[in-house]
């Protein structure tokens, strides 16, 4: 057994209202920040997990997001794997 | 016969003694279910009420639809038993997947505490027996995100089985098609995002509410015998 550190990236599905994002993306100009659009505010969560490989560690967060870490109705999310302790993802 | 009503109770519902209170004035039983609880202890009908369960921490509901007496919940909602979300309940049930749809921040990122006019759309669910197509009812709301949300596929279903239960009539917090409430396809669970429990008694400043209880009351009643056969 590997442990493996996850990031799990969550953020609002296409379509689905992002009332902060447009929050912060009015706000930026205020600060002279003229330049900006496209704002999304989401979610990061970093987990460890101990796994037999790399692919193992990411099929169980895989579920974990499905079942607990996003809402597959209004949220889309991504994991990054990568290797602890000097074990090679 | 007395119907009782159990009231759900996560760690963090704060609206738990308002809907025992209401329901008990307008002549039913009502207890608490801890979440721990396995069973709904032979209840006529559920209420999960409104608050911020398990602190709303993650999603709202999130963690709560996996507190024990969910399961219960589920399967006493399967064999027909009357199961009303309120509020923050309503979010609960959308997560434990009893309803379609989720609950996501209110447009405007504003909490919203105000009284809102609703209108009755159908008059067929658990909620809505006693009431006519058409009934306006002023009904306190207090969230942040009550604002619906659902895919069109399934507001489109929503919408042909006549599920949208109660909309707003004007839409306070951005939500799809102006709903505040929907059901189930067995019509038998009902999620809302207004509490009735506040508008129960002309001293609250309302009772329009009073007529959603006794449409539970009465769903509770007429399911009596399901559990006799179950």
């Amino acid at each position: 057994m590997a442990r493996f550190e996850i990031r799990v990236e969550i953020t609002h599905l296409p379509g689905i209202a992002d009332p902060q994002g447009a929050t912060i993306e009015r706000a930026l100009p205020a600060l002279g920040y003229d330049n900006v659009t496209e704002v999304h505010m989401g979610k990061a969560i970093r987990l460890v997990v101990e796994a037999a490989d790399a692919d193992a560690a990411r099929a169980e967060v895989l579920e974990m997001c499905d079942r607990l870490l996003a809402n597959p109705v209004i949220e889309a999310y991504e994991v990054t794997v990568s290797a602890l302790d000097g074990t090679s993802a | 016969m007395s119907v009782t009503v159990g009231v759900v109770q996560f760690p963090g519902t704060n609206c738990e003694l308002d809907v025992q209170r209401a329901v008990r004035n307008l002549g039913g039983d009502a207890e608490l279910l801890w979440h721990a609880d396995t069973t709904v202890h032979g209840v006529d009908a559920v209420v999960v009420p409104g608050g911020f369960a398990h602190g709303d921490y993650l999603r709202t509901g999130a963690i709560a639809r996996f507190s024990p007496v969910m399961d219960a919940v589920a399967a006493f909602a399967a064999t027909g038993g009357p199961v009303v979300g309120i509020c923050n309940g309503f979010q609960v049930l959308t997560e434990a997947g009893l309803l379609p749809g989720a609950l996501q921040k209110n447009a405007g990122l504003k909490f919203l505490c105000t009284t809102a006019q609703l209108r009755v759309e159908t008059a067929d669910s658990a909620l809505t027996n006693a009431c006519r197509v058409g009934d306006e009812l002023a009904i306190p709301i207090n969230h942040f995100e009550g604002n619906y949300v659902c895919d069109p596929a399934g507001l489109e279903r929503l919408r042909a089985d006549d599920r949208v239960v109660v909309r707003y009539v004007d839409n306070p917090n951005g939500s799809l098609d102006d709903i505040a409430g929907i059901c189930n396809e067995a019509r038998n669970v009902v999620g809302l995002m207004p509490h009735p429990e506040r508008a129960s008694d002309p001293m609250l400043g309302s009772d329009d509410g009073a007529v959603l209880l006794r449409s539970l009351l009465s769903a509770a009643a007429a399911g009596t015998p399901r559990q006799l056969v179950g």
